[in-house]
């Protein structure tokens, strides 16, 4: 292991632009091979999650003597792929040819583009020169920034392919993701304000503290600490609405809209908006994952700082080894514990109506994250002047007001108009014999 | 001929990178003007936008770049995109009847004279650089396009412009709101 470092190492000094191909290599070519899987995995859970049996047979081979061997269905995907190449390309006489062309290329490209700052492992020793792709100083905006592009290829979509099921679908997707770009941009910030950097590595590595700065053997995963808590909630309803999936898949609606902006899309190039969804949804469970769950360690605790204070117990040492080499697993994991939710999601919820989609998005989400943000910058500066205790006094303070507050002006306004009556109604139970009577008050 | 005579261009990959992304900025520049359709115009505009953080990454300004994306090509450019696609604008209905006029013949000499001062002014440092950096880059320290560096400069020398800047914009989407919203009869 050591020496396969050092030859990296060397390879990295003598020859940075093989080891930025590699690089590049390592984080693509596991994203386009998962892609397919992926789609088998959404239909067999899908299909278990609504009591079906799902693609589960293709690829059985029939021996002479009677055996079978199974493959679960997982040869699945390629006959779709294969069925999707061969397909008659379409392309409609009215469309805008250049336009129609482009944006499944720009639909693909957020995911790769994301995917390039994520880190797959810690960043000493060997992962420190392999991953990320790019060690962003500005990671988090990079994020915001790429996802957004990601509307372009909808929005074009439904332009060039002069259909007006298109046109509609290509709006809603605009108007949703400018929407919940937002809320999505403020949660993050709340999490760039506690871990005081833009940089992902950085965010995990905050994420390697004792919790809350006190219990000593555990991280301090964000999702953990309450300001992280709400982050990670709003973050993770954005992100669904920024994947375009159930239940914000209004710009593709089938039941209104056809296929919404890609109805004129056949072939290979619906087989791309396929694949660029489904990798921005492997990227975007990455990107949970890194932001709130601790990126590539396996469970909060903190073996480093335990292997450490305990030098005598030798399996520390070999639970922080074990750790630091499941690095890549571990992330894998949690990119897949994303998927999953998103297919969950799929089987529970139906579509939301758009002004529904709408009032979530600016009424709830948006204010949300804004309070979450301005009470953690105020937890962090209160804990900066006064420590701890002061800050948490500080806040049992301000929660005090706020709610003095809140009821002063409730009053206030309420001042000029009549409360409503109250009355009381007296409920008869129990046995005739032992009658018991409870006042309910009616408002 | 020997190997060794020929003359090797003082070239930096970087420099021959950022002229090829100035190239393309200057190209969908003209492509923001010259095109009818009101949508090639303005996907112009944002290949245009693009290309210019790009430029910024490789002088390590990413902080700039970084921005320059966000606010423009992903956050005013869509908004520009969806208002045109509303409108629904046909090239037909733009195609304008040519007539005789006299502000080309103006705008040109205008033009041509704005250039070189703005040139002028812009050029003289860049003479003899043979690799893409900031103006001053040993003046300033390390990282100073970083998001570090520029908070700091925004939440100390400039907090004053800074803050009065968010106050037009505050005064702006109080604005939207009031044209925007219902009129109630009284």
């Amino acid at each position: 292991m050591k020496d396969l470092g050092q030859g990296i190492e060397w390879l990295s000094i003598h020859q940075p632009t093989t080891l930025a191909v590699i690089r590049v290599l390592l984080m693509i070519v596991p994203v386009l091979v998962i892609v397919p899987g992926l789609i088998w995995y959404e239909r067999r859970l899908l299909s278990w999650m609504q009591d079906r049996i799902g693609p589960n047979r293709t690829g059985t081979i029939t021996l002479k003597n009677g055996k079978k061997i199974r493959t679960f269905g997982l040869l699945q995907p390629i006959a779709d792929g294969v069925k999707l190449f061969f397909k008659e390309d379409i392309t409609p006489a009215a469309v805008d040819r250049f336009l129609y062309f482009l944006s499944p290329a720009i639909a693909l490209f957020p995911a790769f583009a994301i995917g390039g700052t994520l880190p797959w492992g810690p960043g000493h020793g060997i992962y420190g020169l392999l991953t990320p792709v790019w060690g962003s100083e500005i990671g988090l905006l990079y994020l915001l920034a790429i996802s957004s592009l990601g509307v372009y290829g909808v929005v074009l979509s439904g332009y060039a392919s002069n259909n007006k099921y298109s046109l509609m679908g290509g709006l809603r997707g605009a108007a949703q993701l400018i929407s919940y770009e937002l809320a999505m941009a403020m949660s993050l910030a709340s999490i760039i304000l506690v871990s005081g950097s833009l940089k992902l590595t950085e965010v995990v590595s905050a994420q390697e503290g004792p919790l809350w700065g006190v219990v000593y053997g555990v991280q301090n995963w964000f999702i953990f600490t309450p300001f992280g808590f709400v982050s990670a909630v709003i973050f993770l309803i954005c992100m669904v609405a920024e994947t375009n999936r159930v239940p914000f898949d209004l710009p593709e609606a089938e039941n209104e809209l056809i296929a919404g902006y890609h109805t004129e899309y056949s072939s290979m190039k619906f087989a791309v908006y396929f694949m660029g969804e489904y990798a921005m949804m492997f990227i975007f469970g990455g990107v949970f994952g890194v932001v709130f769950l601790g990126g590539y360690n396996i469970v909060p605790i903190r073996w480093d700082a335990l292997a450490g204070s305990m030098p005598g117990y030798g399996a520390m040492h070999f639970i922080r080894d074990a750790n630091y080499w499941l690095a890549p697993l571990t992330f894998l994991a949690k990119c897949a514990a994303g998927i999953t939710f998103y297919i969950w999601l799929r089987a529970t919820l139906p579509r939301l109506r758009y002004d529904q989609l709408m009032a979530l998005g600016w009424k709830f989400l948006l204010p949300a994250a804004v309070a979450n943000f301005i009470v953690s910058a105020a937890w962090i500066m209160a804990q900066k002047l006064w420590g701890w205790q002061g800050a948490l006094g500080a806040s049992v303070a301000a929660i005090m007001i706020t709610a003095g507050l809140y009821s002063a002006v409730k009053r206030a306004m309420n001042a000029g108009t009549t409360a409503m009556e109250k009355r009381t109604l007296a409920l008869v139970e129990g046995t005739e014999t032992v009658p018991s009577v409870r006042a309910v008050e009616l408002v | 001929m020997d190997i060794n005579q020929i003359p090797i261009p003082n070239v930096s990959p970087n420099l021959v990178i950022v002229s090829l992304f100035s190239l393309i900025a200057v190209v969908t520049g003209i492509g923001v003007v010259a095109f009818n359709n009101p949508i090639r115009s303005m996907l112009s505009l944002v290949a245009n936008f693009f290309t210019l953080a790009f430029i910024y990454f490789s002088m390590g300004a990413e902080m700039m770049g970084i921005q320059q994306i966000v606010v423009y090509t992903g956050a005013i450019m869509v908004l520009f995109l969806f208002v045109i696609m509303l409108l629904n604008l046909s090239t037909d209905s733009l195609t304008m009847t040519r007539k005789f006029d006299v502000k080309p013949f103006l705008a040109v000499p205008v033009g041509l004279g704005v250039f070189a001062l703005i040139a002028s002014q812009i050029l003289l440092p860049f003479k003899d650089t043979r690799t893409p950096s900031a103006p001053d880059a040993t003046a300033v320290s390390v990282g100073w396009g970083s998001p570090q560096a520029l908070g700091r400069a925004l939440f100390t020398g400039y907090v004053w412009p800074f803050e009065i800047i968010s106050l037009l914009l505050m005064v702006g989407i109080v604005g939207a709101i009031l044209l925007a919203r219902r009129r109630v009869e009284a």
